[in-house]
């Protein structure tokens, strides 16, 4: 992995082409398929499906962040489902306090708070009736926690395991502070029941598939920004950090500005991904911000291919989607198959996917002339079998 | 700061019981494992007084009207150890015995035993009922037909009833159990009833155990409270309040008048003497939680320090992050529980206590051998990449987990105490030490001295110390490192083994369990600083001391997030942890 090339064979060869299919295919295929086809037909893409996917495109924009900071700094942060969380609680304030008067209590404030007897609501939640200022807030939040916490970290050269197992720490303190109801954010129950985004019914199909693109969209926007950032001159001292950082040190540059760059990034990321999952599944918990979900979101990483984005794209959407599978037929069995995965993809498939994909592709052209040249060889002398089987 | 700290525990000090002091003093000597107190047999087989002994005697007579002043007399008095006569005379079990044709006795006859075909029935005296003997010193057996029974009608069942229930409780006094001695005095003072001081006072001159002379003091210095002579209820406030008498802080404010709409004790000089006794009790108060909370943090520490010790040898002198650590532990935890069951169903009970002695050595081994399992499997081509397994590791804790979950479903197995595990030491008024804590606090004692002999005193251990240092010198001169690898390995899984089994008396054991524990193990490790064993008996310790001091003012959850927040911040001072080894590299 040391020795991965900056930008990989496959992805340039086929790179340009193959994203744009892919692209198109999220942003538009999917949709038109799930409403013009109709329903019935093979092609059609059930609305269950469309929201599925919507989820796990949401995903895809967090691993892209991790792959940015694990796959290309070296950094493994076990504490990303804090920050998804973080974006997913700033949309969900916002969705909460857009259901209005509509709750089951009538009441201006949501739900939750009328059952915990409060009079008013809080200061911090004020800011999120605007929807512009959710958005900023959705990018800024984790970023801001993200660069507070990673100022302390990396300024003493906290790296490697210790990083790995402070972050950890991180997300087992922050699951256990929002589970609390004196935070004012729902408690264990998470904020739940919205109605509304910007005056749309949550409920109608149509701002479902709205969301659906919206998530392909910036799912298509976050990896531009993040090949931006690695083919950047930035991203290849983000190479350098991971291969040697104490030669980058020596050779004048501060490894710990970078690292707190591509972290913040990596944060904002995963707070855009929540906020785009909280819409579409209805409900954000304290459930998504804990150690095992985060930890998680690392192997999505891992099983696509770390250091290379795609293969983060491909990882959160493959493994998401085998969990979903496997969770409702097999429910026994999820979890050994995540621990097998752990097990075999660190073992076997260092460079997941899509690193198994191009040695596949490296091994097919190396070998290419010789397959011409051996393919037709049996045939050119069939005769012993003949002989044999005349014989006999 | 450190002034004011040590002013702060002073006035503390001055404040504190007499008892408090000297029980402080033991506390320091570490004097950790000591018995509840073994009490004798209480002193039975006065003789009574000439007046009872006149009303026992006054019970044999055809007249209805007076055996029943003599039963109510004699049941008025309130003497426990009357209590068996009364009853034998509900009974109907209390007979008159002419002894070889002396005066007819009063008798209480026990259960009757057949020899040949007469029935006969041992005797016992009829006020505190011991074995009656005869000139031999042998116990007396009467043949029924020569006894004569005290009848006792509907009327005087009737008149005596009340009394009995009084009676159990001062009979309870003089039990030997002295929980019930407690909980009886306890009853008493709750009662109220100023006749009952006599017989607590008797008590009290008897009692063995300073719990239970405190729980007598107590009881009777709050029936004086309510006494009509302003002097005695003023020495009660007074004696209450240097007794360090917490059951009595509400009846002492009522009576300063610090209760809101309770206008206090008519007599000013009683007022003052409650208010000083309030005072004095709150101080005592203060100093007991804060023995308390030492304890609960050292009791925390130690769990902590079990649990960090196993991950300080594997993740300190080997490199490997072993996720799977808080699974090893689980499976100690279900090593007891198979154990527990395997007492139960094989031997017999008197057994049950020793299974928690078993089940030490088998969840070491069991665990052990998991870890042996794994290193060998797994973990073996993965050193020198502690991120590869830390998510490795994390993979394994997954299925360990969901396998456990299979054979033994997802909800929590019931672990029991031994019962010699349960119960605890009090050291003072107040403070009780479980002992399942105090063991586990052992334990942990027993198995850092032993780790630390081992890897420092040991053939083996050195071997270890050596891979660790060199691993291609020790390998030319002979070390088979791989074996040594392994070893380590299953060395600190074992370690984790014996902390699940010590958690499985103090917590759930469930398939959850190590999640709970893996992330606190880690920050010790962290904060203690790779490969030092010192580090992570500070670590451990500290963490717990600190998170128990912290609990109290903030709550569980905001005390963990503090101690977090100080870990980083502490990391950032001494970013190595608390004793470092070597800094390698820049």
């Amino acid at each position: 992995m040391k020795n991965a090339p900056i930008s990989t064979s496959l992805e340039q060869k086929l790179g340009g082409a193959f994203l744009v299919a892919a692209a198109l295919f999220f942003v538009v295929v999917m949709p038109s398929l799930n409403a013009f086809a109709p329903p019935g037909s093979v092609l059609h893409i059930s609305n269950f499906t469309l929201n599925l996917f919507g989820k796990f495109l949401a995903y895809a924009i967090l691993a892209l962040g991790l792959d940015l900071i694990w796959g290309y700094t070296g950094i493994l942060s076990l504490g990303h489902g804090v920050f998804f969380g973080l974006g997913g609680y700033c949309m969900g304030m916002y969705l909460s306090l857009a259901i209005g008067v509509d709750g089951v209590y009538q009441s201006a404030l949501p739900d939750f708070m009328v059952w915990n007897r409060l009079k008013e609501l809080p200061l911090f939640w004020k800011p999120f009736y605007s929807f512009p200022v959710t958005l900023l807030a959705v990018v800024l939040v984790p970023a801001a926690f993200a660069g507070a916490f990673g100022y302390l970290a990396f300024r003493t050269r906290i790296r490697g395991v210790y990083f790995a197992i402070i972050t950890q720490a991180l997300a087992l303190s922050a699951w256990l502070m929002f589970n609390r109801n004196e935070l004012n954010l729902g408690g264990t129950n998470g904020l739940t029941g919205f109605k509304k985004i910007l005056g749309y019914s949550l409920d109608s199909v149509g701002t479902q598939r709205g969301l659906y693109i919206a998530t392909a969209l910036v799912l298509c926007g976050a990896y531009l920004l993040c090949r931006w950032i690695v083919n950047s001159r930035a991203g290849r001292i983000l190479l350098a950090i991971r291969d040697a950082e104490n030669r980058v040190l020596y050779s004048g540059y501060t490894p710990s500005n970078y690292k707190l760059f591509v972290f913040t990034v990596s944060a904002s990321l995963a707070g855009v991904a929540g906020a785009l999952y909280a819409p579409q599944v209805g409900i954000i918990t304290p459930g998504r911000i804990g150690v095992l979900p985060s930890i998680e979101m690392v192997i999505w990483v891992a099983v696509g291919g770390r250091g290379t984005l795609i293969g983060a794209v491909i990882g959160a959407i493959g493994v998401n989607w085998a969990r979903s599978y496997l969770t409702s037929s097999f429910p026994d069995y999820w979890l050994y198959f995540l621990g097998g995965m752990f097990i075999l993809v660190v073992h076997y498939l260092p460079d997941g996917i899509v690193g198994l994909a191009r040695d596949t592709y490296a091994y097919l052209e190396k070998t290419k002339g010789k397959l011409f040249r051996t393919a037709p060889a049996p045939s050119v002398d069939p005769a012993p079998a003949m002989t044999r089987a005349d014989r006999s | 700061m450190k002034q004011a700290g040590m002013t702060a525990i002073g006035l503390i000090w001055r404040g504190a019981a007499p008892r408090a002091k000297a029980a402080f003093a033991a506390l320091s000597v570490l004097l950790l494992l000591g018995t509840g107190g073994a009490e004798g047999a209480l002193a039975a087989g006065e003789n009574p007084s000439p007046e009872i002994q006149a009303e026992i005697a006054g019970l044999i007579t055809k007249n209805r009207k007076k055996k029943k002043e003599a039963a109510v007399s004699l049941a008025k008095r309130g003497d426990p150890m009357l209590l068996s006569l009364l009853l034998a005379l509900r009974e109907g079990s209390l007979y008159v015995w002419n002894a070889g044709g002396a005066d007819p006795e009063v008798v209480i006859g026990g259960d009757a035993v057949k020899r040949g075909d007469q029935e006969f029935i041992p005797l016992f005296t009829a006020y505190g009922k011991t074995p009656l003997l005869n000139p031999k010193g042998e116990p007396v057996f009467a043949p029924a037909d020569q006894l004569g029974e005290v009848r006792a009608g509907r009327l005087i069942r009737r008149a005596i009833r009340p009394y009995i229930s009084s009676l159990r409780s001062s009979a309870q006094l003089i039990s030997a159990d002295p929980n019930l001695r407690r909980a009886a005095a306890t009853r008493m003072a709750r009662l109220g009833d100023p006749n009952l001081i006599p017989i607590l006072q008797k008590a009290l001159a008897s009692e063995p155990h300073w719990l239970g002379r405190h729980a007598f003091e107590e009881a009777i210095a709050l029936i004086e409270l309510k006494s009509p002579n302003a002097p005695i209820r003023r020495s009660a406030a007074r004696k209450l309040g240097e007794i360090g008498s917490l059951n009595s802080i509400l009846d002492l404010k009522t009576l300063a008048g610090a209760v809101k709409g309770s206008p206090g004790d008519k007599d000013p000089d009683v007022r003052r003497a409650a208010a000083l006794a309030v005072e004095s009790i709150e101080s005592y108060q203060s100093w007991t939680s804060f023995i308390d909370t030492l304890f609960r943090g050292a009791s925390l520490g130690s769990i902590l320090l079990l649990m960090a010790l196993g991950l300080a040898i594997v993740f300190g002198l080997m490199g490997v992050i072993n996720m799977a650590h808080g699974e090893l532990m689980m499976i100690g935890a279900y090593a007891t529980f198979i154990v527990q069951g395997l007492f139960i169903a094989y031997l017999p009970e008197s057994m049950f206590g020793f299974y928690f002695i078993m089940a030490l050595p088998a969840a070491f081994a069991v665990s052990a051998l998991v870890g042996y399992a794994m290193e060998i499997s797994i973990i073996r081509h993965l050193y020198g990449r502690p991120l590869e397994t830390l998510l490795t590791t994390w993979g394994i804790s997954l299925v360990l987990q969901q396998a456990v979950r299979q054979v033994f479903g997802a909800q929590n197995v019931d672990v029991k105490a031994p019962a010699w595990l349960s119960g605890g030491y009090h050291l003072l008024v107040g403070v009780q030490f479980p002992y399942n804590r105090l063991f586990i606090i052992g334990l942990a004692v027993v198995c850092v001295a032993g780790t630390y002999l081992f890897l420092f005193r040991s053939w083996a251990g050195m071997r270890i110390r050596a891979v660790t240092q060199n691993r291609g010198m020790s390998t030319c001169l002979g070390v088979p490192s791989r074996r040594v690898d392994a070893r380590t390995f299953a060395l600190g899984a074992g370690l984790a083994g014996l902390a699940g089994a010590a958690l499985s008396q103090v917590g759930n054991v469930g398939p959850d369990l190590g999640q709970n524990y893996i992330v606190d193990s880690f920050m010790v490790v962290v904060t203690g600083g790779v490969g030092k064993l010192m580090g992570t008996i500070v670590a451990g310790v500290g963490i717990g001391g600190m998170n128990k001091m912290l609990e109290p003012a903030m709550g569980a959850v905001f005390g963990k997030v503090v101690i977090l927040i100080l870990v980083i911040l502490f990391l950032q001072r001494r970013p190595e942890g608390l004793f470092a080894t070597r800094a390698r590299g820049a």
